[in-house]
């Protein structure tokens, strides 16, 4: 494996550790899967097609059968669509509403930042899975509800993030020097500001995709998240939560595909590729 | 105290209020939203059209919503919750029993993970980057990476099918023994500890360890001070804000622990009763959990806050 991240040095720059290679090959892989999932599912996702239910691994069911007989990976293979694709969408959501107005607060500052910051510290302090709870409880669960939901929970966080980062950059002399020069704001926001925090900025996306992957299992695991005849991952442990007192592969690898998902992110972030020219050694 | 603690605890105090009428108003505002009738909803698609102009008079439907608004405010400020939409019981006889079933789990829990998550989150910072260190780091990174159901489903796994000490998902009603009693709570506490345990190591290691890296403690290491008596006579108290900190802001982390775990276990606490109430509909029901939950939440985000005034010497002057 050395091999491989010495390779990947010389040709690109960039110098990655094992931990972090490994963590950003999953993450591909999930990718990759959630993207081209119809075409390599083994069977039809929705019928039963095996005459036993919580079937074990077997050469024609790899990772056995669930409560209705129905194939377990093909059923994982189609989740990660609803998880990654439901998740991604409501992060960069959130990320581009939250960074966006945490830039605009800093360089406007004044009464629009305050009024701002206070009105989404009082809404971030809502906890997140209650606030989900409330929202599905009124409106009902569907894919759009819940990226909707996961992008309102989630951009207050990032705006704070954001905002942070950005009042730092902005008492710098180059935006003064661009302030003096007549640079509109958004000028300011794009190319003066957003450069130098884009990094941290990626970082907490990141970190953002986690939990929201974290708390769509969740609300999709008490049932008011993705509805059948749909799953994710989250839904997929809850119909086969009743094979856990047997131990049924069925209930136990979904769970083993969030974890592997998120374990990943969370061991990419902090492995994340150095460039070598930045490395004194 | 000095008027400057007292003023910044009263400025939190206000903040906290104000933050609870907004919560109260999104969660008001949120259970406006529902698509349709409430009132036809209720009554199903058979109803009559009077029956459904009758409830709706009956309920208070017609008056607009601000009105509705104060009137329920005012009402949870007197403990007046209402009557649930579904078994048309008064909200606050359905939630009693339940609300003590919950606190008594958090306050069991709290009790064994507290300890626990402090010793081991300390030890972790007295042997930094040595073996140990890394095992308790990486277990506790992969505990709060992974969803609460699955510490849930794992600790099943182990505790009640490979190990067969711990009865699997059921949850006995009549307790009649210690050993029972101890039988139902341990799945539960066990799961809870889990999740909150492994916040509050990763908070205090770093607490501490922030600490460390202080020039005072640099200068008790340089004066010959072994580490362990760097970190416990040196760090250690001056870690103490930070670490009550953590401790206040990790409990708040039980809320979402415990919306799954009472699901999983059955266990007949208010967190259930939340989304039994978010299955079936019943706003009023699931307003009220949800204000109770936010109460409590920020009481813990408020005493976290609180504590690192409290500990910061700055201000005791």
């Amino acid at each position: 494996m050395t091999a491989v991240t010495n390779f990947i040095a010389r040709k690109s720059g960039y110098n990655i550790n094992l931990v972090g290679l490994c963590s950003a090959t999953v993450i591909l892989f999930w990718a990759i899967v959630a993207l081209i999932a119809p075409m390599i599912t083994p069977y039809p996702v929705g019928e039963i097609v095996d005459w036993d239910y919580f079937g074990p691994s077997s050469s024609a069911f790899w990772l056995g059968s669930d409560y209705l007989g129905r194939d377990v990976l093909s059923r994982i293979l189609m989740g990660a669509r609803f998880t990654v694709g439901i998740s991604l969408g409501a992060v960069t959501l959130a990320c581009f509403i939250g960074v966006t107005l945490g830039m605009l607060a800093a360089v406007i500052g004044g009464l629009f930042d305050q009024v701002l910051s206070r009105f989404l510290d009082a809404f971030n302090s809502i906890p997140s899975k209650l606030f989900g709870l409330v929202v599905v409880a009124a409106v009902g669960s569907s894919v759009p509800v819940l990226i909707l939901t996961l992008t309102a929970i989630y951009a207050p966080g990032s705006y704070r993030f954001a905002r942070a980062l950005a009042v730092n950059i902005n008492t710098m002399d180059f935006v003064t020097v661009a302030r003096a020069r007549g640079e509109g704001t958004l000028y300011l926001i794009k190319e003066e500001i957003l450069p130098n925090i884009i990094g941290p900025v990626l970082a907490d996306f990141g970190l953002r995709f986690v939990f929201i992957v974290l708390l769509l299992s969740g609300l999709s695991f008490l049932g008011l998240g993705v509805l059948p005849p749909n799953a994710d991952w989250g839904a997929l442990v809850k119909e086969n939560i009743s094979g856990l007192p047997f131990a049924a592969p069925a209930v136990i690898y979904p769970s083993f595909a969030i974890a592997s998902l998120t374990i990943s992110v969370n061991m990419m972030i902090d492995n994340l590729p150095k460039k070598i020219r930045d490395r004194e050694d | 105290m000095n008027t400057i603690i007292l003023r910044l605890i009263a400025e939190r105090l206000g903040v906290m209020l104000v933050t609870l009428v907004i919560v109260s108003f999104t969660v008001f505002a949120a259970t406006q939203l529902l698509p349709g009738d409430v009132a036809q909803i209720l009554l199903g698609q058979a109803a009559t059209p009077e029956a459904v102009a009758g409830l709706r008079e009956a309920m208070g439907l017609n008056e607009p919503a601000i009105p509705r608004y104060f009137n329920w405010l005012i009402g949870l400020t007197q403990g007046d919750f209402g009557l649930s939409y579904v078994t048309r019981e008064p909200i606050a006889d359905l939630i009693a029993g339940r609300l003590q079933n919950t606190l008594r789990l958090a306050a069991i829990t709290t009790l064994i993970s507290v300890p626990l998550a402090l010793s081991l989150g300390i030890l972790a910072a007295l042997y930094q980057g040595t073996k140990f260190d890394r095992v308790v780091s990486t277990a506790t990174v992969m505990i709060i990476s992974v969803p609460e159901f699955m510490v849930a489903t794992l600790a099943v796994l182990i505790f009640a099918v490979y190990l067969k000490w711990l009865p699997a998902l059921s949850y006995a009603n009549e307790v009649t023994s210690l050993w029972q009693l101890l039988k139902t709570f341990a799945m539960p506490v066990i799961t809870l500890t889990f999740v909150i345990a492994a916040q509050m190591i990763r908070m205090s290691r770093a607490a501490v360890i922030e600490t460390l890296n202080t020039p005072y403690c640099e200068m008790a290491l340089l004066k010959g001070a072994s580490r362990r008596r760097t970190v416990l006579i040196h760090a250690l108290p001056n870690a103490l804000g930070p670490i009550a900190n953590a401790v206040a802001l990790s409990l708040s982390y039980l809320l979402g622990g415990v919306i799954i775990v009472e699901t999983i276990f059955n266990y007949p606490g208010i967190a259930k009763l939340m989304v039994d109430a978010v299955a079936t509909r019943d706003l009023p029901l699931v307003q009220s959990c949800a204000m109770i939950f936010c109460f409590g939440y920020l009481m813990l985000i408020m005493l976290a806050d609180i504590i690192s005034i409290l500990s910061n010497p700055r201000l005791r002057t």
